[in-house]
This record gives structure tokens, C-alpha cells and sequence, in this order.
């Protein structure tokens, strides 16, 4: 097995001390996010300057450059970075709390539960309205909830620590148990309500406004402040339980925010864009290939590298084919089901 | 030094209690000794070691160490003193030997600090006593079996404990490999004074390295004492059910067991 394991494995990038690692990569990943966000909105079907952009001898009411930049593209753009970071953290965190590099943040039932909701909300829904407030969203995030909260209690049910068989086998069971749900719920659904359930579950970006990105910035806020409190216990715990243990961490415990943490990342992503494939495994695998595997370079570069990799593929999803618009989802899961795969047969 | 008294832990639940795997253990390793453990499969010597390091909480009595319950110690408290290198160890992420080692600093650190110059001094110390120091670059996942074990005992060396706890940390290496681990083992005992207890299955090399021996046997406590007191031919028959040769061996300098013949 060993002599398999040394003619696969790829070797890691030298080891500078972790101080200056850490500095290093937040500054070219952050530096990469900020210069992709303010290119991604000069893209689009009318071309804008951005030196015209932020040019303030010119009103901003009088600026259409600036207009365009900032109300047309800047909330689609922000909504593809907040997204992007919270799925790709929320990727790293899965992963290593299951101790299996192949898991997303999907793996564990939370969007399949958010596209009930959803699901839900615009079949059944479609009668019941409160006004401004958006019901398929909310109705997301509380399935996202539940199906959160049913994976927990049976992982949690026999011991304090969890079982990432148990915590797997229940995620499994209980996509494909919502699935069969989805299925239900569009069978008995017109054809205008599929074509609007389709149309989510590929995910978009388009969210129109700030107001969406506002309202789900709480959550992934919150999730954040958690994650940052996990990079080491994270080393340890994908090491093991026991040598976690060992050195120091509550397992228990650690574990616990992990999960509480993702899931709340994943659920306000799916919330806000729909369940976008890929972003959370993409993404960890290419930056653990930049900087190496400690989760304390790993989680912050690729919640950055998260926020400019689906940045970048949503401007692919509205100039490939314009003015046709592809489905985001579909080009990350073009890009992501090769790179899955090409892990798989890389692991050996 | 780190004492279990009264020690029962039972992995079954409910109705079923005969799967108990420690029953009343009472178990001493004094300070600066190198204890062996020993018992056949399935004895309980995992779990007396993972009740030791605090790992498992026993269902009745208590582990000390240093006269202090371990249950009023926290977790990196227990950590800073008490290390402890498992039979295998499989990270589900490509690290460095270095890394691997620098996890030991852990218990040592503050929840946003990350290693500095000592820390990074005490790994490589530990991986130049294990003989590793030329693998700190390398990737975990690549080395042999020999070499991931000796950076897995830096690794528990980095922690700075002084109790250290290994489970059969020989049982797949080769002949050569497990005479390197031997000494190094004993070395450690001898010129740094770390306590150990090593739960094994090769009863030569607890015999060459262990100054006392704890016996099991279905989760009770044979005997323990001096190892020369303790490891006798009537007493391998009554563990293993092995008829065997205990004598001592004059070039080797210790006692030795050769296996003759199953025990009628």
C-alpha cells in the first residue's frame, strides 16, 4: 500500500514558517477577489470604463457608467462571492470534520432540505404572500433547517462525539428521501411552477438588489466568526479523534461547531443563489495544490479564492453564449465533474 | 505517577452486560518507569490506555495523575502531560512529517496563536530524537511504515508531556524497524525520564525494554510488578495459553520467550 501511496501522492509545497504562509496567501488570494469583483462588473452587454466608474468629477446621478456598475451588476456580483465564500468554507469544514476529502458542503442533506423548501414555497406556497418579504428564501432556509437539525440529533443520538458514519449514511438517505419529495411536489405542480423550481435549483445569481445579499449576510456572518475559531481543532480532528483528543481538542465540541457553523454557511448560500455544485469542492481541492493542507491556510484562501472562482464563472454564465444566460450551476458543474473526477483516479 | 483505580468501562449498552472490557482495574505506573502491558486480542489494553489518556471516561473509578483526578483536569491540561501515540495513525490530508509534529505544540498554544520559533525547535528536537529530521519535508502519507511511526512518536514527543502512552507501536513494523523503536523507546525512558506505558503484543520486546509489566487477561489485571518477577512460563500459559520457554538470554542481557507449543 505504501508503495502505491508514495507513486500517487503529489509532494507537498515546501514549509515556510506558518506566520508568513498565512500572511502570504490571504494577501494574493485577497488581492485575486478584489481585482476579480471590480473586473467581473465592466463584463456585460453595454461596455463601462472603469476609470469613468469612479471618476467623481462626474455626479453620480449624471454617471451611467457608475450606475451600471454599481445597481445593474455589483449585487450579482456580490451575491457570486458571498456565495462563493461561504460554500467553499463550508466545503473545508465538512471535509475535514468527516475526515473525507471527497464530502461538499451538499454531502450532509442541507440543500437538498433548502430545495424542499423552496420546492415547497412555490408549489404550495404560490396562494400564500407576506408581502415584501420573500417566501421562498425563508421557506429554504427552514428546510435547510430541518434537515440540518434531523441529521444532527441521529448523529448525536447514541454519544456526545459524532459518528461521520452515521453523520454520512443520514446525509445520503435523506437527499435522495427529499429528493423523492421534490419529485413528488413537481409532479403534482403546474408547468409555470416547474420551469420556476427548475430555474432555482440550477442556481442564479441574479439576485436584483442589495436587499437579498443583506438579508442573508447575518447568517454567513455568524458562520464566519465560528469558523474562525476551527482552523487547528480541524488539523487535528482530520488526523483523528483519538489523536485529536489527545492533543488537547474537544472533540465533542470542535465537532459540534463545525457542523453547526457549515450548515449555517451552506443554507444561507442556498438560500440566496440556489444550490450551486461544485463551489465547495473545487475550490479546497485547488487551493490545498497552492498552499499546501493546514486548515488555517486552507479556510481563509478558500473563502477567498471561493468568492472569485464563482465570481468568475458567473461572468462565463452571461457572456459564453449572450445574450443567452447559462445557469451558473451548469458551469460550475462543467468545470467541477471533470475535477472531481480527475481527484478520484489521483487518490488512487 | 498516573494511576487507575477501580477502573470498569463496558462498550455494550443496555441489557447486555457481559460485554464489559475492563473490569475493577486497578493499574500503577510510577514515575520515570518504563511499564509494559500485556494481555492477548481484545483484553482491554486500548481501552485501559484510551481511560488513561482521558480519551474514555471510565463508568466506574477514577484514573490520577500526579494525585490529581484526571476528570478535574481539562482537556489541554491533561494534553500538556499526557501524550499518546496509537497503533496507526491515517491523516485524511496530505501533511508534512513537520506538520504532523507541529500538531503536537497544540496543547500548548492559545486559540488564535499560531507556532513560533521554540515551538518550531521542539519539533525538529523531536524528530532528530526519532531520527526523522531528514523527512520533515516529506509528505506523511509517503512514508514507510517504520518511518510514519517514529513521526508519529515525535509528534507525542513535541508535546512536552511527561507521560507518554503507546499502543503497540511496534505491531507492523519489520524486525529492524521494531529494534529502532525498542531503543529509541528506551532511550527516551533512560536519558529524558519520560514515564511510559506501552501496550504490546511482543513479549521479547517488552522483556528487553520494560523495567515492569502489567498482565491481562478478559479486562482483569493478572499481575503486575517487576518485570523479571512477573514474566513467567506458568504465567504466558495462563494469558495466551501458550506453553513457552522463558529464560534468560546472556547476549541479549533479559529475559526472552520462546512460544513452544499451544497449551493443552
Amino acid at each position: 500500500m505504501n508503495m502505491v501511496e508514495s507513486t500517487v501522492s503529489v509532494g507537498a509545497p515546501a514549509i515556510r514558517p506558518i506566520r508568513a504562509r498565512l500572511t502570504l496567501t490571504v494577501l494574493g488570494f485577497g488581492a485575486l477577489t478584489i481585482v476579480t469583483c471590480l473586473l467581473a462588473p465592466l463584463v456585460g452587454s453595454t461596455s463601462i470604463s472603469l476609470a469613468r466608474v469612479f471618476d467623481r468629477s462626474i455626479p453620480f446621478s449624471d454617471n451611467v457608467d457608475a450606475q451600471i456598475f454599481f445597481i445593474a451588476r455589483m449585487p450579482r456580483v456580490l451575491a457570486g462571492a458571498v456565495t462563493g465564500a461561504a460554500l467553499a468554507a463550508a466545503g473545508v469544514v465538512f471535509q475535514a470534520m468527516l475526515r473525507n476529502p471527497l464530502a461538499t458542503p451538499f454531502t450532509l442533506g442541507v440543500s437538498a432540505g433548502a430545495s424542499l423548501g423552496a420546492m415547497s414555497a412555490i408549489v404550495l406556497g404560490a396562494a400564500v404572500s407576506f408581502g415584501p418579504i420573500a417566501v421562498v428564501p425563508l421557506a429554504s432556509l427552514l428546510g435547510a433547517a430541518i434537515a440540518a437539525a434531523i441529521v444532527y440529533r441521529l448523529a448525536t443520538l447514541r454519544d456526545r462525539a459524532m459518528s461521520t458514519t452515521v453523520l454520512l449514511l443520514a446525509g445520503v438517505t435523506l437527499n435522495s428521501f427529499f429528493s423523492a419529495l421534490i419529485l413528488f411536489l413537481q409532479y403534482i405542480a403546474n408547468f409555470a411552477q416547474v420551469y420556476r423550481a427548475m430555474r432555482w435549483v440550477m442556481g442564479d445569481l441574479d439576485v436584483g438588489s442589495f436587499q437579498p445579499i443583506l438579508a442573508a449576510l447575518p447568517l454567513i456572518v455568524i458562520a464566519f466568526v465560528l469558523f474562525a475559531l476551527l482552523p487547528s481543532s480541524l488539523n487535528l480532528l482530520s488526523v483523528g479523534t483519538d489523536a485529536a483528543t489527545a492533543r488537547g481538542v474537544d472533540v465533542a465540541r470542535a465537532q459540534r461547531l463545525s457542523f453547526v457553523s457549515a450548515s449555517l454557511a451552506t443554507a444561507a448560500a442556498v438560500s440566496l443563489a440556489g444550490p450551486i455544485g461544485f463551489v465547495g469542492i473545487v475550490v479546497p481541492h485547488l487551493v490545498r495544490l497552492l498552499v499546501g493542507v493546514d486548515h488555517r491556510v486552507v479556510l481563509p484562501a478558500s473563502a477567498l479564492f471561493g468568492a472569485a472562482f464563482l465570481v468568475a464563472c458567473d461572468v462565463g454564465a452571461r457572456t459564453l453564449l449572450a445574450p443567452l444566460e447559462i445557469p451558473v450551476g451548469v458551469i460550475t458543474a462543467l468545470l467541477g465533474g471533470p475535477f472531481f473526477l480527475w481527484l478520484l483516479v489521483r487518490r488512487g | 505517577m498516573l494511576r487507575g483505580s477501580d477502573l470498569s468501562y463496558g462498550y455494550a449498552r443496555g441489557r447486555d452486560r457481559s460485554g464489559f472490557s475492563l473490569r475493577d482495574v486497578t493499574i500503577e505506573v510510577p514515575r520515570g518507569s518504563l511499564t509494559g502491558l500485556l494481555g492477548p486480542n481484545g483484553c482491554g489494553k486500548t481501552t485501559l490506555l484510551r481511560l488513561l489518556a482521558g480519551i474514555l471516561t471510565p463508568e466506574s473509578g477514577t484514573v490520577t495523575l500526579k494525585e490529581r483526578p484526571l476528570k478535574d483536569l481539562s482537556r489541554r491540561e491533561i494534553a500538556r502531560q499526557i501524550a499518546l501515540v496509537p497503533q496507526e495513525t491515517h491523516p485524511a490530508f496530505d501533511y508534512t512529517a513537520l506538520e504532523m509534529v507541529l500538531m503536537g505544540r497544540h496543547p500548548h498554544l492559545g486559540l488564535f496563536e499560531l507556532e513560533g520559533p521554540h515551538d518550531l525547535r521542539v519539533a525538529h528536537n523531536a524528530l532528530a530524537t526519532t531520527g526523522t529530521d531528514h523527512l520533515a519535508d516529506r509528505a506523511y502519507m509517503t512514508l514507510s511504515g517504520g518511518e510514519k511511526q517514529r513521526v508519529v512518536i515525535a509528534s507525542a514527543l513535541a508535546q512536552s508531556s511527561d507521560v507518554l502512552l503507546l499502543d503497540e507501536p511496534t505491531a507492523s513494523l519489520d524486525l529492524g524497524y521494531q529494534l529502532d523503536v525498542a531503543s529509541l523507546l528506551s532511550e527516551l525512558n533512560r536519558e529524558r525520564g519520560v514515564t511510559m506505558l506501552l501496550a504490546t503484543h511482543d513479549l521479547n520486546l517488552a522483556a528487553s525494554v520494560c523495567d515492569r509489566l502489567i498482565l491481562m487477561r478478559e479486562g482483569r489485571v493478572i499481575a503486575q510488578g517487576q518485570t523479571t518477577d512477573v514474566l513467567t512460563a506458568s504465567r504466558v500459559r495462563d494469558i495466551y495459553g501458550v506453553v513457552a520457554d522463558v529464560r534468560h538470554h546472556e547476549r541479549a542481557g533479559h529475559l526472552t520467550v520462546t512460544p513452544v507449543s499451544r497449551a493443552q
